[in-house]
């Protein structure tokens, strides 16, 4: 059934778009959305609610831009459709002064020089917020392990572990 | 537009698949989703095992460790029956994508996959694996080896579903080591990869040695060669260049973007110094 000769050339057919309705918690809100179930999740926050926080770089899960929250854990927004959402639980950049912890990682960037051009920020963010809550035991090394999925081609990194080791030292 | 459809039970997705036979399966979807961005668009339901709570989850059973087709890497990485009888496949699945990627990649994924890099795959060989398959009215089981039939190409049969992975335990082997090369630390796609279980004599012996290459031909190589030229000895590095010698024989790599031929033998050859550290 995964045959990819078994795909049609040509235009598809059929009647327009039907969009489905997804509901979901997003940023603490209860939240009903009218998308074709295919739609990208980064496309989604980005277009249709119009939270342009989570970034696109490559669409294909290699820069981590796009890194957001789904049950707690780091998803990649260009690499989920939109139907996935339904009864999850989201939570994107714009939510990272929602909490204690989500503050200090936002003053930790700005104390330590972590931001330069800021693309890869809110991904970066998530992914600190997603192991600082979840290990705040984690090293160094562990630390560049949970951000290794997450490119930067400004800061060169030092400064971004250096903010992240900090508050990972306040969580403990 | 393509409809998403989240079926729970094994029932209503091979009703959906009797239905819709040109629906795709859908895991995480790191792979499908990148590949069906490059073509064309389609209409093509997709089937997504996210929600199937059979397909979830790792149990062990009679000495084999079970593990749901749709269980994420990340849950597998973590998972105290996989890190005490099958170490070896959860520092291997520790390599694939950063978190993020391995948060939604699952192992059937990686397996249906069945890229000579899929990193998974060598530890996978090693340990004997049997795939479970089910299809609407027939289920089979098949080594993880015959299953994966070229680069990309399985037996996957058209309506069939990879239910569970079943593995062995395998402690009694010691050392059990994962070793991949890329072009850099995080988010790299192995340029050539070693995966070894080895059980040791009290003596410090080699009683039992199974060494398998990923990247490095259309399939996983394992090479029986350079097994029996560790067994019964120490693991110097006399030994083990003549077991990688042995390898670099066996290998038919290829020149791509990553790297070229004559560096991935040396690869072959090298890589299993690294065993002499890793004891
Ligand atoms: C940025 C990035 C980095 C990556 N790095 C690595 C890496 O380092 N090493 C590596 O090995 N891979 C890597 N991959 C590839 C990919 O993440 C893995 O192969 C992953 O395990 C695929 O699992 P999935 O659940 O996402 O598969 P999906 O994309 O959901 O599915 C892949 C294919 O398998 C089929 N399928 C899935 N589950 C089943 C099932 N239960 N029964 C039948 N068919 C099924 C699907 O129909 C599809 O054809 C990377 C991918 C990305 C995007
Ligand atoms: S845009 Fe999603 S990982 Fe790059
Ligand atoms: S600050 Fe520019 S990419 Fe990271």
């Amino acid at each position: 059934m995964n045959d990819e000769k078994q795909q049609d050339a040509g235009v598809p057919e059929g009647p327009p778009e039907k969009s489905a309705v997804i509901a979901f918690t997003l940023n603490g809100t209860a939240v009903t959305v009218h998308a074709t179930p295919d739609r990208r999740v980064i496309d989604l926050l980005r277009e249709d609610l119009g939270l342009t926080g989570s970034k696109e770089g490559c669409g294909t899960g290699e820069c981590g831009a796009c890194t957001i929250m789904v049950d707690g854990r780091t998803r990649l927004a260009c690499l989920m459709v939109a139907a996935q959402l339904e009864g999850r639980t989201v939570e994107t950049v714009e939510s990272l002064a929602d909490s204690d912890t989500g503050r200090r990682v936002r003053d930790a960037f700005v104390t330590h020089g972590a931001v330069q051009c800021g693309y890869c920020t809110p991904g970066m963010a998530m992914a600190a917020l997603a192991v600082v809550r979840e290990s705040p035991e984690a090293d160094r090394p562990a630390i560049r392990e949970a951000l290794s999925g997450n490119l930067c081609r400004c800061t060169g990194y030092v400064q971004i572990i250096d903010a992240v080791v900090h508050v990972a030292s306040e969580e403990r | 537009m393509r409809p998403v459809l989240f079926p729970t039970t094994l029932a209503a997705l091979f009703d959906i698949v009797e239905h819709q036979p040109d629906a795709r399966l859908m895991a995480g979807g790191t792979d499908l989703l990148v590949r069906l961005r490059q073509g064309p668009a389609d209409r093509r339901p997709l089937i997504c095992l996210e929600r199937m709570a059979r397909l979830n989850g790792i149990t062990t059973e009679n000495n084999t460790v079970i593990i749901g087709a749709a269980t994420p890497l990340s849950a597998i990485i973590a998972d105290p029956l996989v890190q005490r009888h099958c170490p070896l496949l959860a520092r291997a699945a520790a390599t694939v994508g950063g978190p993020a990627i391995r948060n939604m990649a699952t192992l059937g994924g990686n397996i249906c996959t069945a890229s000579p890099a899929g990193d998974t795959l060598p530890p996978l060989y090693l340990l004997d694996a049997r795939l479970d398959l089910a299809a609407a009215h027939a289920t089979r089981q098949v080594p993880i080896a015959a299953f994966i039939t070229g680069p990309g190409r399985t037996d996957l049969r058209s309506g069939e579903l990879l239910t569970a992975i079943r593995i062995p335990m395998a402690e009694r082997f010691g050392l059990q080591h994962f070793e991949k090369v890329g072009r850099r630390n995080a988010l790299a796609i192995a340029v050539a990869s070693l995966a070894a279980l080895i059980r040791l004599t009290p003596g410090g012996r080699v009683a039992e040695a199974r060494l398998a290459w990923g990247s490095v031909g259309p399939c996983v190589v394992r090479c029986s060669e350079a097994e029996a030229r560790l067994t019964g000895r120490r693991l110097t590095s006399e030994t083990l260049r003549a077991a990688g010698a042995a390898a670099r024989a066996a290998v038919t790599p290829i020149d791509d973007i990553r790297a070229t031929t004559a560096y991935r033998r040396d690869l072959v050859a090298n890589l299993p110094l690294r065993l002499g550290a890793a004891t």
